[in-house]
């Protein structure tokens, strides 16, 4: 055989020309992420952290550690989504008449659809799987998750589809259709490059990680919690973590079917969502918003729990309404999966199911009004503690509620007809997605952080940076539902009406100021970590917590609790302060743990070449990775030393160390 | 059933207070990921309804089905799952050697099953019915195609089973991942009876 036949079966599609030699910004963007990864390598190579970063971390099953390592992949990714945004912001402030901005449309297009992709999936995914791992088996007063090696595979899928999506920036590119990517336009007749490939093959291996997930949390809450906790004494963290894992394992099955079925539109000839040969691309935008609404809820129902754990604690007072919460959270987990259609009233399915879809859409605001009333009465004479999680949370309940009712506006069919694809649905789930998501994470992060590392967050900058965000969002996305009434469209690379103009400059100097607000978590971080020494949390409870998670000490020691507690009350711990129960034992005993293992983490990284080759037609490489990843599957299942008792004596010591730095 | 095995697990721990039930723990969430198979097939199935009239002027279920034919590979799967329960009580007889006969009973059922179906699918496509001629088609070969591959992993895991039942024998784990298995495969009859039903009874005598 010659050369020029080798090369296509070696490397597939790949040519120099997939590098963005030619891309001045590209390249720059590339060569950034290749220094920050080797400024990685070397400051692990330089404190020789090699050996611990394999032992203690990549190999994990500790579901404290795993969680931290989501929130730090979420980070990761909020600052690539971010600069999407920013660059986007800035072509649209000066891309109106005669300029054409910096960006052409080919690269606009995948900068749109990268930010929404990253953000959603490798941003505010990760960051709430993250919470779930840290909080839930803590609050539940359990050793770890139900199946802890699940979970270090969960986490590695989810690494590898981001680390997918950012391989996309430096060979060849990312999809240019939004990040649905419906098609036709996703069809290979119209998005022939390896773009949308890129998307399926990140999309469904993360998304299958997900899934994952999603069924490991479900055993963990309904079958390990300490004894005593019934459904109605979980802690309302807990319960949404499960309302959201019934949903996650509801619908991303959905998501995965729908990119199968694209994949073998594009890969095999099928015809599912083509023009011709009988395809029907309506039906992927049913299947993809099956999955896709659900979604919307899978990300805010958590923060909802991470909500009300702070407004009470905070508020020094029960949870107003504990109860309602639960059935509210439940309400609009199903109702989650009865307005899907309201994406695309304009399909043209007729009046009488748009108006179905149309009062299901406003029904769910019922709950979620609950929900709101409820944290109000919880504040309500209460003597609430402005700290940063507090802030964040008040910060939620305004801008969430003004989401929602242009949430309510888009949901009448009359009105979506005018304002669909407008800037004014940008506006309006830039609204909750960042009022909701990204402002409940941010107060998570203040609010758990202690817990988990063992020391405070500088209140100071904290402060600084929520009104940065909290301001900056007002400033960015109020113009945009301005534009929207005059007409703006969605995912415009340049406009002709000069009279825009003014309005989206305002808005990229909102996103401005949420810049600062970025660069002060940034120092938030660096500040608290500096004087660690100075905030350390020796108590273990330090704001007074309601419930497990504070039973025990900060940072917690592997194993948890040193003794399983007994939960008589909702706010367990609360309770167990008030009739003065130790968390400590007697005498110390053995405890049951699961033993690290390399296999969640290699057969994770090892679905990276699988997702490359298969995107760039690299085929003998994708049946080589397959069959390594399924090889290390079957190999780890000969394994049955999979766990191992903690010495009553280790945990004596453990628990001693700890009583001394109190004392202390 | 296993309630010898749980007991003799609990026995030897139960002095350690947080002693979970690892067994109902792996049972539920293997039965919450086989939900979340179900979904998949759900999407497959109704996109299946969506485009069963999307023949683009190309073959219809009554020119390319042969009933009998699919009536014998039908058979096939069914007894697999009747075998696979005698393995399974077999196993927990303690009877080592009638599981794994059972199991490998069970296992060329299913690859008869596999069998036939790739020889239908070649047939298909060499006839010029390739998933690539219309809608339909396409969502047939993806239903019925990806209830094939998930026979095919499980005659995968088959295999992995019987050698560790061979090299380690009856123990917990293995009559826990046994039981898993047993759940994937009626699981997988269950699906094959709903695809019998609405693609093939319900294609031809439409």
């Amino acid at each position: 055989m010659d050369m020029a036949k080798m090369m296509p079966m070696m490397v597939g599609k790949l040519t120099m020309d997939s590098l963005p030699l030619h891309e001045p910004i590209v390249m720059g963007a590339t060569a950034f992420m290749g220094l920050v990864g080797l400024g990685v390598v070397y400051a692990i190579h330089k404190t020789n952290f090699w050996v611990p970063l394999w032992r203690d971390w990549l190999t994990s099953v500790d579901h404290k550690k795993i969680g931290i390592m989501y929130i730090i992949l979420s980070l990761v990714m909020l600052l690539r989504g971010f600069s999407d945004a920013i660059m986007m912001r800035t072509q649209q402030a000066l891309a109106a008449g005669g300029a054409q901005g910096y960006l052409p449309p080919s690269h606009f297009d995948q900068v749109f659809t990268a930010h929404g992709v990253i953000m959603i999936f490798f941003m505010a995914m990760p960051f709430v799987i993250g919470l779930m791992n840290v909080v839930v088996p803590l609050q539940i007063g359990a050793r770890d998750v139900a199946f802890p090696y699940l979970n270090s595979l969960s986490f590695w899928l989810t690494v590898s589809g981001a680390m997918l999506v950012n391989a996309s920036l430096a060979i060849g590119e990312f999809a240019r259709t939004g990040w649905l990517a419906y098609p036709p336009l996703s069809e290979l007749a119209y998005s022939p490059g390896v773009g949308v490939d890129y998307y399926i093959w990140s999309l469904q291996i993360s998304g299958i990680g997900t899934t994952l997930a999603g069924v490991n949390f479900i055993a963990t809450i309904l079958k390990m919690r300490a004894p005593g906790m019934d459904l109605m004494k979980m802690p309302v963290f807990t319960w949404t973590t499960l309302c959201t894992n019934m949903l996650i394992v509801a619908a991303f099955p959905i998501l995965t079917v729908t990119l199968a079925l694209l994949t073998l539109d594009r890969y095999l000839g099928f015809h599912f969502f083509t023009n011709d040969m009988g395809g029907n691309p309506m039906n992927y935008v049913n299947l993809i918003w099956m999955w896709g609404h659900p979604e919307v809820y899978i990300l805010v129902i958590p923060v909802f729990g991470a909500f009300s754990e702070i407004v009470a604690t905070f508020s020094g007072k029960p949870l107003f309404g504990y109860k309602s919460m639960v059935y509210a959270t439940m309400g609009i987990a199903g109702a989650s999966f009865l307005v899907w259609l309201h994406h695309f009233f304009t399909m043209g399915s007729g009046a009488n199911v748009n108006a179905f879809f149309g009062i299901t859409t406003m029904l769910i605001s019922i709950p979620t009004g609950v929900k709101i009333f409820n944290w109000l009465f919880t504040m309500y004479k209460g003597r609430v503690r402005m700290t940063v999680p507090v802030m964040w949370t008040l910060g939620f309940m305004l801008t969430f509620v003004i989401g929602g009712m242009t949430g309510v506006m888009l949901a009448l069919p009359g009105a979506d007809f005018v304002l669909h694809n407008s800037l004014f649905l940008i506006a309006h789930f830039h609204n909750v997605i960042i009022g909701g998501v990204a402002f409940g994470c941010f107060a998570a992060m203040n609010y758990w952080f202690p817990k988990a590392f063992g020391f405070h967050l500088n209140e100071k900058l904290g402060k600084a940076a929520f009104w940065c965000w909290f301001v900056g969002f007002y400033i960015a996305f109020m113009p945009l539902y301005a534009l929207g009434f005059m007409g703006a469209t969605r995912r415009l690379q340049h406009y002709a009406d000069l009279a825009w103009q003014p309005y989206f400059v305002v808005a990229c100097a909102g996103a401005g100021l949420i810049l600062l607000g970025i660069v002060f978590q940034i120092t938030q971080l660096v500040v608290s970590i500096r004087d660690r020494e100075q905030n350390r949390d020796l108590t273990g409870d330090p704001w007074n917590g309601r419930t497990l998670e504070w039973a025990t000490s900060s940072p917690p020691p592997f194993y948890n609790f040193a003794k399983t507690p007994k939960v008589e009350e909702l706010d367990a711990w609360l309770d167990m302060k008030k009739k003065g129960i130790s968390p400590l034992p007697e005498t110390f005993q053995p405890i049951h743990m699961p033993r690290n293992t390399w296999a969640g983490f290699v057969i994770g990284i090892i679905t990276i070449p699988l997702g490359f080759a298969l995107i760039w037609h690299i085929w003998w490489l994708a049946a080589v990775s397959f069959l390594g990843a399924i090889g290390c599957a079957i190999v780890h299942s000969f394994n049955e030393d999979r766990d191992y008792y903690v010495p009553a004596e280790e945990v004596a010591e453990i628990e001693g160390r700890a009583a001394i730095a109190k004392a202390a | 059933m296993t309630s010898a095995t749980i007991t003799a697990h609990g026995g030897h721990h139960d002095h350690h207070e947080e002693h979970h039930d690892q067994f109902g723990t792996v049972q539920l969430g293997f039965w919450v990921y086989l939900m979340s198979d179900c979904v998949i097939f759900s999407g497959l199935f109704a996109t299946y309804a969506v485009m069963s009239t999307a023949f683009a002027g190309g073959p219809t279920p009554h020119t390319i089905f042969d009933l009998p034919y699919v009536a014998v590979e039908t058979a096939l799967l069914l007894f697999s799952s009747i075998t696979y329960g005698f393995a399974m009580i077999g196993a927990h007889k303690g009877n080592k050697g009638a599981a794994m006969g059972w199991l490998v009973i069970t296992a060329l059922f299913g690859l008869g099953f596999i069998g036939m179906e790739v020889h239908e699918f070649a047939k298909l496509i060499h006839e010029g019915a390739g998933p690539d001629r219309s809608g339909w088609l396409s969502s047939f070969f993806a239903l019925v195609g990806t209830h094939g591959l998930h026979v095919t992993s499980g005659l995968v895991w088959m295999t992995v089973m019987l050698v560790q039942v061979a090299r380690r024998g009856l123990t917990e784990t293995n009559i826990r991942r046994l039981t898993c298995l047993s759940l994937f495969w009626h699981f997988l009859d269950v699906i094959w009876i709903g695809v019998f039903s609405l693609v093939y009874l319900m294609g031809v005598s439409a």
